[in-house]
């Protein structure tokens, strides 16, 4: 059985992480699009602290007998795991459309200096 | 009551429309067969109306075909999603100083013709915001998958609650603003499937928002951008943004200077 200050101690902190989350998106510093899979994450490693009998079954599933808890530490590894690829994926589209700004911007540089070099060269 | 307009018998514009500077927002996304027609119907409602098509990174050529056929086309450099696509619609109507604008979809599912019925309530005064409902009426002519009604009524009932108004159509993008409703979304504007969030954000600013029954025809081309597995994340999204707007403190936004 998990000993009982790893279920307090990994329940409060999961569920701190999930209030930390919320405030975030409520003061606008993080968007939920970005935010959900973060909620999911805290959520599911709160219940899996609290619900002390669900992990012993869960890891009796996969024979772990002598510590229960490894399945909090294997199930929270996995969720960072799928945060980290979700923002490696976020930031490859991130540097794709930032390209294709400073593309445009010299391409509309051009134009304004062609425009003004057309009406003489007129500074305002 | 208005009078209710014959459907898709063109309605002459309203009165004490003539004075205002007033501009149509078209978002549009690979909408080039449907882009022309919008436009045409927009300017046969009302000749007085500049009409702004927001090409959110089309791959075909609804910038080109828009801007052939009379439209300002604000071209995104790569696609924004909706939500980002309308705001720039609304940073144009405000900093250009435009005291009216509409709402209306590329894709041609939008009659302009009844938009008319949309603008009454503000240019009455009695409404910063109008949006065509398509569930407003008694029978609406609108068919649609019923996953996606399910959804759409859902997300009425919940946005009715955390409003406290009733809103039937909380997914309706045929919309018209005065300035104040103008001002608040070139400032802030929800991202993907915006018009939930949206709706909410115009209540909770104590903005004025009135509903207007329409039906809205098949859609004209494209497809449409929800599909049955996004919808889901959406839904998730949606709710999320909902449940945390409730712990925002909202401004309500001062009156306009004149």
């Amino acid at each position: 059985m998990t000993p009982l200050a790893v279920s307090i101690g990994g329940a409060l902190a999961s569920f701190a992480l999930v209030l930390i989350v919320l405030e975030l998106i409520r003061s606008h510093r993080l968007r939920e699009r970005y935010a959900l899979l973060w909620l999911v994450t805290g959520l599911t490693l709160t219940a899996l602290s609290a619900w002390r009998e669900g992990l012993n079954t869960i890891a009796g599933w996969f024979g772990i007998r002598s510590y229960p808890p490894a399945v909090l530490f294997a199930v929270g590894i996995l969720f960072i795991l799928a945060v980290l690829l979700h923002y490696s994926t976020v930031i490859s589209r991130l540097s794709d459309q930032n390209v294709v700004l400073a593309q445009r911007i010299a391409l509309l540089e051009q134009e304004l200096r062609q425009g003004e070099s057309a009406s003489g060269g007129l500074a305002r | 009551m208005p009078e209710t307009a014959e459907q898709g018998a063109p309605t002459a514009p309203p009165a004490g429309l003539g004075e205002l500077r007033r501009v149509a927002i078209v978002p549009a996304l690979n909408e080039e067969l449907t882009v022309p027609r919008v436009i045409g119907e927009l300017r046969a409602f009302d000749p007085g109306l500049v009409v702004v098509v927001v090409d959110d990174g089309s791959a075909d050529r609804t910038a080109e075909v828009a801007a052939a056929n009379g439209a300002l086309v604000l071209r995104l450099p790569f696609n924004l999603g909706i939500g980002g696509a309308v705001q720039t619609g609304f940073r144009f109507a405000f900093e250009h100083g435009f005291d009216l604008a509409v709402r209306v979809d590329g894709d041609g599912q939008h009659d302009p013709a009844q938009l008319a019925r949309i603008l009454e309530p503000v240019l009455r005064g009695e409404a910063d915001i109008a949006v065509g409902s398509r569930f407003a009426a008694e029978k609406g002519g609108y068919r649609s998958s019923r996953s996606r009604r399910v959804g759409i009524r859902l997300l009425a009932w919940i946005v009715s609650r955390i409003a406290g108004q009733r809103v039937t159509d909380t997914t309706s993008g045929f919309q018209a603003l005065n300035r104040r409703g103008i001002a608040l979304f070139a400032r802030d504007y929800p991202h993907d499937y915006p018009e939930v969030e949206a709706t909410v954000m115009l209540l909770r600013h104590r903005l004025r928002l009135q509903e207007v029954p329409v039906s809205m025809r098949e859609r004209g081309g494209g497809s449409s951008s929800i599909t049955t597995l996004r919808s889901i994340y959406y839904m998730a999204k949606v709710l999320l943004a909902l449940f945390v707007g409730l712990f925002r403190r909202n401004v309500v936004p001062q009156e306009e200077t004149e």
